[in-house]
């Protein structure tokens, strides 16, 4: 037909564009889930600039207990991060003159805080208590990693809220006796799911009703 | 052709009349076809009035989402306030188009014709300025995803016992079938407009959208029975997409939305409501594109037949409402209709009353009927009271439950008034672009019709 501006070979463009249409969705809603999952967005394992490069590796690995520097996270909400003065009650003596450890002296001098980048930072709508874990069984390495074995901090977990939901909807998977909280090395996988179910029973955690995976427990 | 329009052997003039079947394609394709300089000032005003509108629309979701749902007068107890009084009108008003294309067309009720196209386009309009309202509402409409179930990271599915979620499904379902019955529907015509217009590259739109249709039987044939499919599957959806919304009340407690009567009452009004717009939209269109032909009294007077039965139907809705009030023996029911009779909303209740069931009820007439003045009029009154219906509902359920200690007065502010005036903004405009860039009437349903006109002597 004349009034045809088109011809038959532009069937198959037709049907590849509604091919494309259909591919392209595809790939692109699958696309932006894998983004939203990568260490490009979520930082997973991948280390963080700091203003001094300082090692956790190395001053775990000289017996400092996590609690020497982060004193609160047993007692507050909030994990806290040193001050200058807990490094230089060390380094007013040790490598006092040391390069690297200019910016602490700088400091400590000025009486300005180092600011450091904030590795594990839970969205402003989150309620998150730091305490309630560590002093429910709740170790350091479960949602840290092996900190002691981190030259360099990295985030371990992606911090997704179903990685939160994990635990609360069966804390029996990661509970650990309350003399193991601060032990990097200890698996809580090895102890049998009777030991703990009676840990989970013993800390007192209500998992009735699932009253753990509440809305409100968490966004308040 | 005689001014004696010849009469149906039932006595009923006919949908059509005076027409050839090329003189049905000039005429309405001319209306899309006219230079834009010949275009008549109605469109213009039309074009020139929405697109000032719509521009509050733009400026009310600009300040929104810079600043958030605060600007908008929501408070505690009322939390629902204008959006979903919107979102409901806007949504009810979208069901004449369904109802006239996918129900009337099972029926084989042939006056739908002349009015599906342009119900249809409706439909989607209401649609998409229905859809602005929640997907706003959630406060972060960059997530609006949220709402849907997939694989996400949250390690949660939405909450699907909400009737909210069921929304989602239901009117996302309801826009699609929406628009590929109106793309169906319109292929056929779209190649009309191919040969009917000069300009190249309208030309090439026109080509492309109509994939390739040539008029042959085998495309006819396929045609028809996509249409029939799809005419089956947007058919639940007259019903099933106003019943869901009506859930969203009715599965909550609250005093004078916990009833049964919600679903089909919803429905009904939205119908109701429905007609109102398209014969809004119709009446003026008719008179200035010289339509009066196409468009004729009798289909004014069957869509208001449509209108006056919804509305009783409506009409008994408010009178069971009273009822329960009674029946249910709960105080608080019974607080809830006395409060909107004699409460701080009462104007607003008898304001719906009188809009709703009083005014319509001069349709029992069919010299009103069949003029298009009054019949405008009292769409006007319908469209007002629907809204009405909606506000009365949301907000006179909500301000005062219960708890006596955190009753509370709503007021919609300036924003509130600018979202929903901006979305008017937004149908007008889109309904002058149909206007001018597609057959406002289905030119091969018309020629049909003329067809059968013509050929009614033979069949006896």
């Amino acid at each position: 037909m004349s009034s045809q501006l088109f011809t038959s070979k532009h069937n198959t463009l037709a049907r590849l564009t509604l091919l494309l249409f259909v591919a392209g969705g595809a790939g692109f809603l699958g696309f932006m889930d894998m983004l939203h999952r990568s260490p490009y967005v979520r930082y997973t394992k991948v280390r963080r600039e700091q203003p001094i490069p300082f090692s956790h590796k190395h001053h775990t690995s000289l017996g400092i207990d996590c609690r020497y520097c982060h004193t609160s996270v047993e007692k507050s909400s909030f994990a806290n991060i040193p001050p200058t003065q807990t490094c230089m009650n060390c380094h007013n003596i040790m490598w006092n003159d040391s390069p690297m450890l200019e910016k602490v002296r700088e400091s400590y001098a000025n009486d300005e805080s180092i600011e450091w980048t904030r590795v594990h930072d839970l969205p402003d709508f989150v309620y998150f208590n730091h305490s309630i874990h560590v002093n429910n069984g709740i170790g350091c390495a479960t949602c840290h990693g092996r900190v002691d074995q981190m030259p360099l901090m990295w985030r371990e977990k992606p911090l997704f809220m179903k990685w939160c939901l994990e635990c609360h909807r069966d804390p029996s998977q990661f509970v650990r006796p309350d003399d193991k909280i601060f032990d990097m090395a200890f698996d809580p996988k090895s102890q049998s799911q009777e030991e703990r179910d009676a840990l989970v029973e013993s800390y007192g955690i209500d998992t009735a009703n699932q009253r753990l995976t509440n809305c409100s427990i968490c966004h308040r | 052709m005689s001014n004696e329009v010849k009469r149906d052997p039932d006595g009923q003039l006919p949908f059509i009349s005076g027409h050839s079947l090329s003189s049905v394609s000039e005429k309405i394709s001319d209306v899309t076809t006219l230079p834009i300089k010949k275009m008549p000032k109605f469109w213009y005003g039309g074009m020139f009035l929405g697109l000032t509108v719509v521009q509050l629309l733009f400026f009310a979701i600009f300040v929104l989402v810079t600043r958030g749902t605060g600007i908008w007068g929501l408070n505690n107890p009322v939390g629902w306030g204008f959006a979903i009084i919107n979102f409901v009108w806007w949504i009810g008003i979208g069901h004449a188009g369904t109802l006239i294309s996918a129900i009337l067309f099972l029926f084989q009720q042939d006056w739908r014709m002349s009015i599906a196209r342009f119900a249809e386009a409706m439909t989607l309009f209401a649609v998409v300025c229905a859809g602005l309202f929640p997907l706003l509402h959630v406060g972060r409409p960059w997530l609006v995803y949220w709402l849907f179930p997939y694989p996400n990271t949250l390690g949660m599915w939405p909450q699907f016992r909400s009737p909210l979620l069921w929304d989602v499904f239901a009117v996302s379902t309801y826009a699609t079938v929406s628009i590929m019955f109106w793309f169906t529907g319109l292929v056929p015509d779209l190649a009309t407009m191919r040969a009917k217009t000069d300009l190249v590259w309208a030309k090439k739109i026109y080509h492309g959208m109509s994939l390739g249709w040539t008029g042959a039987a085998r495309h006819w044939h396929r045609y028809e029975i996509a249409y029939l499919l799809l005419a089956g599957l947007a058919t639940p959806l007259v019903l099933s997409v106003h019943s869901i919304v009506s859930l969203d009340f009715a599965v909550s407690n609250e005093p004078g939305w916990h009833t049964t009567i919600f679903p089909p009452y919803f429905v009904a009004g939205a119908i109701f409501a429905g007609f109102a717009m398209v014969l809004t939209f119709m009446i003026p269109v008719r008179a200035i594109y010289g339509m009066k032909d196409l468009l004729t009294e009798r289909h004014m007077n069957n869509m208001c037949k449509v209108m006056l039965f919804s509305g009783l139907i409506v009409a008994y809705g408010y009178a069971m409402e009273i009822f329960f009030g009674w029946y249910s023996g709960s105080p608080f029911e019974r607080f809830m209709v006395l409060n909107r009779a004699d409460g701080p909303y009462a104007p607003s209740y008898w304001a719906l009353i009188l809009c709703n069931v009083m005014v319509p009820q001069l349709l029992w007439s069919y010299k009103i009927r069949t003029n298009p003045i009054m019949v405008f009029i009292i769409c006007q009154f319908i469209s007002v009271g629907m809204w009405l219906e909606r506000f009365v509902i949301v907000i006179i359920s909500l301000h005062r439950d219960y708890l006596d200690s955190s009753w509370a007065m709503y007021a919609g502010t300036r924003w509130d008034w600018a979202m929903y005036i901006g979305t008017m903004g937004l149908f007008l405009t889109l309904v002058f672009i149909f206007i001018r860039t597609l057959p406002i009437v289905a030119i091969f349903e018309m020629r049909e019709l003329v067809h059968k006109e013509e050929h009614k002597e033979d069949s006896h």
